[in-house]
């Protein structure tokens, strides 16, 4: 169908022509998101109510024109990138509804609706909505709920899946549904609400949550061990999880995290140790305090360097900088961060830091890893530029080897950050062949057009992994 | 002028993580990626790459505030500053070859005449305000250009503050006696807008300065900061201006000069990155704008005479280039909440743009009026019975957001300095 014709088409069912977008700046803007690739749709068009995203939906199908629903732009694996052209469903417009019921303890959400809002005004109620994506505070709730987001939080709390218990979505047919409900326990049926969740964005579009929330802890405390060698670091990692003590967040970062670090902002780290970990307890206040004493004999007996606790929230603070400031610390040498989130068995993360170091030697690449330690989930990032043609293709085989390893070790390709277009070349590489057919199946009965955000998760023929601009 | 000088290499340094989106006004209140600060990097670098065309760019970046709240808000320091200068210039040398030719004489007329002369200014200063009466107002009538936006006139008019004239360096500064040995020489730097407007707020300036122990002078040799200028592309005119104020100050030993706009303090703090490029002026540059402070950043650390207690609700309203560009954002609150007797209440989102943004009010006034609106939904929530200000450009939009919500009687809107001198009995 041509253009003008779709955009009126668009326009009987968006009333408001401002939320249809057609301009070539507009278009333009909606053609990437936070990871790789470029791609102009044709059209954008803003919903705010279900009966819209029917109705497009309906129209597409007709049609068969290609749609994308996309929240902030946020994701790191090319999620809402319209690889193929036709329709951007830009749901961030689509923040009106933030119920909190404290009776029921659930949030009942729009999708467009800013994640860290929901635990904002859950707050103000005395309940918290735990997970906790570094992006939360950009990131919609329906991002999240298609990539299944996960935070620090996750070790102890889950990630998003896990305080989801209803959706309202509509079918790439154009039909709409409710999965789920109110309750806790619901066992009628599939369980759908769980296979949308992580879907990407292939299944339908959800434009409605209820969500869980749970009672806000009464105090934190952190914690900050230096060490001198990594596999003590792991060892400590391991024997505080075993030792009948779950924290909230567990986190580590390695020397070269903590140089960059140093570089940048000075916070009097040493720079040369080789692992930091940060722990966060959280529950009664005497129950804590116990609990710290422990995890402090725990460190020391595999032979910490250097335990820091913090006596103040503003000091808990601090010491939780040293992570915030990862990220900006390590793209001031060289401005692109290739961000990955292989995640192994707990077990395995100081096997997994050997191989990591592996490759960063083999390519000679800045390679840095931090990450998640309590759930095995560590970021390697590659640091590097984009314009250098020849390191990107050594960022590309680095990349393809760090999925490997991860694969090798027992894990996956995939802790948080979800597949796009990044990682399915890589699909059969941990599913084989049946288990990655046996989702195409599911993606045919649900989509018999592919029209829904096509070109995601699952490869297409002979499709690699492409860093640079060819 | 070209896309080659767009500044394409600094687009590279956005990673499009979406971390400055919530910060952008622009965004909030425009509703699309197109107004966001990621959307206008990645323009910038689209018509660098000739994928879009300048025209394609123009709206995007006009309707940028420039507050910068952006930059704060990136994790990986990318120069959106430089980003959008180097847009606007290109825009600017692009609208020149096609803009009417009677838009181009105001242009240049105000920009290279009205903002720097202390003659024409002065002249509107006697006795007569910057858009009611001044030659100003009058060269843009003739020109017919502000035709087009008589409801923008007619909101400003009926706030526009009485107009004392400008500071005379001698018959209007009466020194107050200074103490034996003054903490610091203090160059005062007047602003050519703030002088013909707002001159009361500069005298008390001087007047605070001097009872907190410092030695000021207003030297006659300095001109416009280059501010409004350069926010519409007029590199040239603008760096310009910068040597002539480089030099002016020169000639003086001072400690710091000193400024209370916000507005010009953000300009003449970067007259480092204007001139970095000129060998012989980048050292001289960096010399000056280290020197440069506004003046919350002296008084809050010396002792003030305060004499009345001032027992009323107070909010702050902080400028964006006071926050993004100046960087300073604990001083002006500091010195606000020593004054005795203040409920100091914060605004939620404060650090968001007022809208008002140089002359963006004027000329995209609709824009302007949606940020603002959204602005007073947060400033209601604290009730303030005083607005405070640093920035003659916030001082006029909060006063217009006042009258817009049926306010005026009783909430008042006051700069930061007018506040501490009455409560230090100072008057003008
Ligand atoms: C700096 C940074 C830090 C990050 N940290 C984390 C982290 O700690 N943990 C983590 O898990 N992720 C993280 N991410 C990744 C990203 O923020 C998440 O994947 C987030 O969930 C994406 O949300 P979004 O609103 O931006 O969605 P988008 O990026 O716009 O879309 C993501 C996917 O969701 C689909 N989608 C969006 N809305 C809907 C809807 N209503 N219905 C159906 N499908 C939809 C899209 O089609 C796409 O496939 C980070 C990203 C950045 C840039
Ligand atoms: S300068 Fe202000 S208005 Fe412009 S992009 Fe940045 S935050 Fe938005
Ligand atoms: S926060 Fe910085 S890096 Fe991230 S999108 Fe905005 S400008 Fe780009």
């Amino acid at each position: 169908m041509d253009r003008e014709r779709l955009i009126d088409l668009m326009g009987e069912i968006i009333p408001d022509e401002k939320r249809i977008l057609t301009d070539q700046a507009d278009l333009y803007s909606y053609s990437y998101d936070a990871s790789f690739g470029f791609f102009v749709p044709d059209i954008v068009v803003q919903p705010k109510a279900t009966e819209e995203v029917a109705k497009v939906m309906k129209l597409a199908n007709q049609f068969e024109i290609p749609v994308y629903p996309r929240g902030q732009g946020t994701s790191l694996s090319g999620g809402p990138l319209p690889v193929k052209g036709g329709i951007v469903l830009d749901l961030s417009r689509w923040d009106q509804n933030l119920e909190i019921d404290s009776e029921d303890m659930v949030a009942i959400v729009s999708p467009g609706v800013i994640t860290g809002n929901i635990n904002a005004k859950a707050m103000e109620k005395g309940l918290i909505y735990p997970p906790d994506p570094s992006s939360s505070n950009i990131a919609t709730i329906g991002g999240n709920l298609a990539e299944n987001a996960g935070g620090p939080r996750g070790l102890k709390y889950g990630v998003t899946k896990d305080y989801v218990i209803g959706l309202e979505v509509v079918t790439p047919e154009g039909e709409i549904i409710r999965t789920g409900g109110r309750t806790v326990k619901n066992v009628t049926g599939y369980d759908l609400t769980k296979l949308i969740v992580g879907s990407e964005g292939t299944l339908g579009v959800i434009t409605e949550a209820i969500l869980r929330l749970y009672p806000k802890p009464a105090s934190t405390q952190t914690l900050m061990a230096l060490f001198d060698d990594l596999v003590d670091s792991g060892r400590a990692i391991s024997k505080v999880l075993n030792s009948g003590i779950l924290p909230a967040k567990m986190e580590i970062m390695d020397q070269a995290s903590i140089q960059a670090v140093e570089a940048y902002r000075p916070l009097g780290l040493p720079t040369d140790v080789e692992a930091l970990i940060l722990i966060e307890l959280d529950g009664h206040p005497m129950a804590i305090a116990d609990e710290m004493l422990k995890v402090q004999e725990v460190c020391k007996e595999v032979g910490v360097r250097e335990v820091k606790v913090a006596a103040t929230s503003e000091e808990a603070e601090k010491l939780w900088r040293a992570r915030k400031l990862v990220s900006p610390a390590i793209v001031r040498v060289k401005p692109t961060k290739i961000s990955e989130d292989a995640t192994v068995p707990r077990s395995k993360i100081p096997a997994m830091f050997q191989r990591l170091k592996e490759i960063k030697d083999k390519y000679n690449l800045d390679l840095v890893v931090f990450g998640h330690a309590g759930d095995g989930n560590l970021h390697p990032n590659i640091i590097a530029d984009k314009r250098n043609q020849e390191e990107m293709k050594r960022v590309e085989m680095a990349v393809e080897e760090i999925f490997t390893a991860a694969i090798e070790l027992g894990g996956t390709l995939s802790g948080e950050h979800g597949i796009g277009t990044m990682k399915a070349p890589f699909m059969e590489m941990e599913l084989g062949e049946v288990g990655l057919d046996m989702m195409k199946r599911i993606k045919q009965s649900w989509d018999p057009k592919n029209i829904l955000n096509p070109g995601k998760i699952f490869p297409e023929i002979g499709q690699r992994l492409v860093l640079t601009d060819e | 002028m070209s896309k080659t000088n767009l500044a394409y290499q600094e687009t590279f340094d956005c990673v499009q993580c979406g971390y400055c989106l919530p910060a952008c006004p622009t965004y909030k209140t425009m509703g699309k990626e197109t107004h966001s600060p990621r959307g206008r990097i990645n323009l910038v670098k689209m018509a660098a790459e000739g994928k879009i065309s300048l025209s394609e760019l123009e709206g995007p970046i006009d309707l940028c505030l420039g507050c910068r709240a952006c930059e704060t808000a990136c994790p990986t320091n990318v120069q959106y500053g430089k980003i959008l200068e180097s847009a606007k210039e290109v825009l600017q040398e692009d609208r020149r070859n096609r803009m009417p030719k009677r838009v181009k004489m105001f242009q240049s007329f105000f920009f290279n005449r009205v903002l720097p002369s202390d003659t024409v200014l002065t002249m509107a200063g006697a006795g007569l305000s910057f858009y009611q009466k001044s030659g100003l107002q009058k060269a843009t009538r003739k020109l017919g250009i502000l035709k087009q936006f008589p409801e923008n006139i007619a909101s400003f008019e009926k706030i526009l503050p009485e107009v004392a004239g400008p500071i005379r360096t001698k018959s209007r500064v009466q020194r107050a006696p200074v103490q034996e040995v003054p903490t610091y020489s203090v160059g005062f730097f007047t602003g050519c807008i703030m002088n013909t407007m707002f001159s009361s707020i500069n005298a008390l300036s001087i007047k605070l300065l001097e009872a907190a122990g410092c030695e000021v002078k207003v030297i006659k040799e300095q001109t416009c900061c280059g501010a409004l200028q350069n926010h519409s592309g007029e590199t040239k005119i603008t760096k310009e201006l910068a040597k002539k104020n480089i030099e002016a100050f020169e000639k003086y030993q001072f400690d710091f000069v000193v400024n209370s706009i916000g507005g010009c303090g953000a300009m003449l703090v970067e007259y480092d990155h204007l001139l970095a490029d000129e060998p012989e002026w980048a050292e001289r540059a960096k010399n000056f704008a280290r020197k440069n402070v506004d003046i919350s950043v002296l008084l809050s650390n010396l002792p003030l005479p305060f004499k009345n207690e001032i027992r009323k609700t107070v909010t702050y309203q902080p400028s964006c280039h006071m926050t993004n560009v100046q960087k300073r954002t604990n001083e002006p609150l500091e010195l606000l909440k020593s004054i005795p007797g203040i409920t100091y209440k914060e605004i939620p989102e404060k650090d968001m743009c007022c809208g008002s943004a140089g002359i963006y009010n004027i000329v995209n006034y609709h824009e302007s009026m949606d940020i603002l609106d959204d602005k007073m939904e947060q400033v209601k929530k604290v009730k303030p019975e005083i607005i405070v200000t640093t920035n003659p450009g916030c001082h006029l939009q909060m006063k217009l957001g006042v009258e817009r919500e049926g306010q005026s009687e009783n909430v008042q809107v006051v700069h930061l300095v007018e506040l501490l001198a009455k409560s230090c009995e100072i008057n003008v």
